[in-house]
């Protein structure tokens, strides 16, 4: 056994009831108890295996892409454990804690403006890459269909092996996209009234780490919401860090801020519903919260 | 006048300028004067209390004005002030 297959099979916690509901069932996919500590291990040990099988990553390449934060964490801590070098292009100002974390693992950081979020940091691994281009290996989690079929293979089956017809809305925050596309992919086929909901900041400058402004971003490639997603709620910053704060005193979870956009949401959602309404509302819960507590600190 | 650096995510309310220059003998009059040259750039970065938003920071010289006196830290002329999302993700 290696420390890569601990990926996936993530558990699906019952969340608190939302208050004078009780008929609807609020379910967590708490990510964060993948070994790297987030959901980004699935489509980082997906798109490394993809390389691996195809010859387009080798011991004798460096594996490089862009990353607020906890795909490069995936991506060191797979590469240490299969024995791949990684360099990894972020904003300066991505929290000290994910920096350190990234190092602990012996991966090579490289940093792109503060002023330019992660579009700058994708813009600068353009530039390494194509002045070097045989010396690295860029999976583009951005483009790269891995990413959302990891999801579409994993988490998508889980949940739908634990809850299978009950499930009736699928809520996840919109990064990379590929967790929303890939389980949303996944839940469609299995029944198409299954509604898919995609939460965004609704603003460009904003304070939920890991998520995307798509209006004002380098939209995804593997972003195609025509496919599998009903439904995109904007996120206030102040709504989604409540939802987290309030799970952490309520349930003992202390939950990141992505997290708390996806349970922001399905209160929301749920506030819609019909009073006597029944639904079973999955949320992501894509990391912990310990990643974000010097937020307010730049160290 | 201070220079003001604004991070990408403004810059449609600046006409695309990464640096402008801005009024003002503390940060919160240096908002204000912001504020008259580019409105709604106040409600981007301060709450409805007129509070910085706990998601954005504010860095005078390399210092955070948190660890100084916050909206009434001092601004010299010659200063440049710095608005950092407080996280990395998303900005274009």
């Amino acid at each position: 056994m290696n420390l890569v297959d601990l990926i996936g099979n993530t558990p699906l916690l019952p969340l608190p009831a939302i208050p004078d509901r009780p008929r609807i069932e609020l379910w967590g996919k708490c990510e964060f108890m993948n070994p790297g500590g987030s959901v980004k291990d699935r489509p980082a040990l997906q798109m490394i295996r993809h390389a691996i099988a195809s010859g387009q990553l080798t011991h004798e390449h460096i594996l490089i892409d862009a990353t607020s934060g906890n795909t490069g964490i995936a991506y060191a801590m797979i590469g240490a454990a299969l024995g791949y070098r990684i360099a990894l292009v972020m904003p300066e100002n991505v929290s000290a804690a994910r920096q350190q974390i990234a190092r602990a693992f012996g991966t090579e950081l490289i940093f792109s403006s503060p002023l330019e979020g992660s579009d700058g940091a994708i813009r600068r691994v353009r530039e390494i890459v194509a002045e070097a281009p045989k010396r690295y290996f860029y999976p583009d989690q951005y483009s790269n269909e891995s990413n959302p079929l990891a999801h579409y293979l994993g988490t998508g089956a889980e949940i739908l092996a634990t809850l299978g017809d009950r499930i009736t809305h699928f809520i996840a925050g919109i990064g990379t996209s590929g967790t929303v596309m890939g389980t949303g992919r996944r839940l469609k086929e299995h029944r198409r009234a299954i509604r898919v909901i995609a939460v965004e900041p609704d603003d460009a400058l904003h304070g939920l780490e890991g998520l995307k402004h798509m209006p004002t971003s380098l939209v995804p490639a593997i972003w195609r919401p025509e496919e599998c997603v009903d439904e995109i709620l904007p996120m206030a910053t102040e709504e989604a860090w409540n939802a987290a704060e309030c799970l952490s005193h309520q349930a003992g979870l202390l939950i990141g801020h992505s997290a708390g956009a996806a349970v922001a949401g399905a209160h929301r959602i749920a506030a819609r519903l019909p009073p006597r309404e029944t639904a079973c509302i999955v949320c992501i819960l894509p990391d912990r919260g310990e990643r974000y507590l010097t937020l307010s600190r730049r160290e | 006048m201070a220079t003001v650096r604004i991070p990408t995510s403004l810059r449609k309310l600046t006409q695309g300028k990464e640096e402008v220059q801005a009024s003002g003998a503390t940060i919160g009059e240096v908002i204000a004067s912001l504020e008259s040259s580019y409105p709604g750039i106040r409600a981007r970065i301060c709450d409805e209390s007129g509070a910085l938003r706990r998601f954005v920071n504010l860095f005078v010289s390399a210092e955070d004005i948190r660890f100084l006196k916050n909206l009434e830290t001092p601004v010299q002329e010659s200063d440049e002030i710095s608005i950092v999302p407080a996280i990395a993700g998303g900005q274009c």
